[in-house]
C-alpha cells in the first residue's frame, strides 16, 4: 500500500500533518505501537526538516507486511556535507525554526536511532531524499 | 500520582481533558525542546514545557504523551486544544517556573525520565 503527502515549504502550523494521518494509517492496521512510534517519530523529524531547511517537497510512505520504508523527498536546495548534518548538534535552523522547538540538530540523529536504516541522498540545487526503513516484525 | 494531584501540587488550571484526572503519572520529562521529547520512551509520562504552539502538541500525538502542562503562565492557544482534545490529551496551564513546577513534581515523588 502506498500514502503520499505533499509538504509545504515554511508553514509551522501544517508541519505535522502527514505524520499525523500516516499514524493513523498504522494504527488501523494494528501496528505494534512501539513501532508505530519508531515509525512516526523518524517521519515527524523528516517532515519538520522539509518545511524548516527545504523548499518544500514530498513523502511516500508505503506499507507491506515486513516493513514501513518512507521516501522524503524535497525539491532543495540539499545538503552539501551529509556526514556534518548528521552530526548531532549541527545545525543551520532559523530563529523560526527554534521558536518550534526544533533547531538543536538532533533530528537526523532520532531518525537514524529510531530506523532500522537511513539513507541520505542529497544534491546541492537539486534536493534531498531520504529513504527510512522501519521493519514490521519484531525482531 | 494521579493527574488530579499534580493539577493540585502545581496549581494548574485544567484547559482540556477534564474528565481524565484519574490518569496516573509514572514519569515527568521538562523541556522546551521539542526534538529532545522525541527520544523519550517511557508509559504514563507528563511533559512540562514552556514551549507553547502547535508543534508542542503534534510532538505529544507522535510521541504517545497524553498529559502535557504548561509552565511560565504560558496559554494553550484555541488550535492546540482542539490537537489536544482529538487525541485525548489533558493541556493544564500552571504560573509556575520549569523549575519550581519541577521541583514540586520530583519532591512529591515523581520520577524523572533519567
Ligand atoms: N531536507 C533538508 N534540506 C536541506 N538541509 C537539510 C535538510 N534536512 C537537514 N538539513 C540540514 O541538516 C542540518 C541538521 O538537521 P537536523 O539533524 O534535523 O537538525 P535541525 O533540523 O535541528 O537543524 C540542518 O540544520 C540543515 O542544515
Ligand atoms: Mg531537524
Amino acid at each position: 500500500m502506498r500514502f503520499e503527502y505533499t509538504i509545504e515549504a515554511g508553514n509551522f502550523s501544517k508541519a505535522g500533518d502527514a505524520s499525523s494521518s500516516f499514524k493513523k494509517i498504522l494504527k488501523q492496521l494494528n501496528v505494534d505501537p512501539h513501532i508505530i512510534k519508531r515509525i512516526v517519530v523518524s517521519l515527524y523529524e523528516g517532515e519538520v526538516n522539509i518545511v524548516a531547511h527545504a523548499k518544500g517537497g514530498k513523502v511516500i510512505c508505503d506499507v507491506d507486511t515486513s516493513r514501513v520504508t518512507i521516501q522524503l523527498i524535497d525539491v532543495g536546495p540539499g545538503i552539501p556535507d551529509i556526514a556534518k548534518a548528521m552530526q548531532a548538534g549541527y545545525s543551520t535552523a532559523s530563529a523560526k525554526v527554534r521558536e518550534m522547538g526544533f533547531g538543536a540538530g538532533m533530528g537526523l540523529q532520532n531518525i537514524k536511532n529510531n530506523a532500522d536504516e537511513l539513507i541520505i541522498k542529497s544534491e546541492v540545487g537539486v534536493g534531498t531524499q531520504l529513504t527510512i526503513i522501519v521493519n514490521l516484525n519484531k525482531a | 500520582m494521579k493527574l488530579r494531584e499534580v493539577a493540585a501540587i502545581l496549581n494548574a488550571e485544567v484547559v482540556c481533558g477534564h474528565t481524565k484526572l484519574e490518569r496516573d503519572v509514572q514519569a515527568v520529562f521538562a523541556s522546551d525542546l521539542m526534538s529532545d521529547v522525541l527520544t523519550i520512551d517511557s508509559e504514563k509520562l507528563l511533559l512540562l514545557t514552556g514551549l507553547v504552539n502547535i508543534q508542542t502538541i503534534r510532538t505529544s500525538e507522535m510521541s504517545d504523551i497524553k498529559n502535557i502542562v504548561l509552565v511560565r503562565n504560558k496559554k494553550a492557544s484555541p488550535e492546540m486544544i482542539a490537537l489536544a482534545e482529538e487525541n485525548r490529551i489533558v493541556i493544564m496551564q500552571c504560573s509556575y517556573s520549569m523549575y519550581k513546577a519541577s521541583g514540586l513534581l520530583f519532591q512529591n515523588g515523581i520520577n524523572p525520565v533519567y
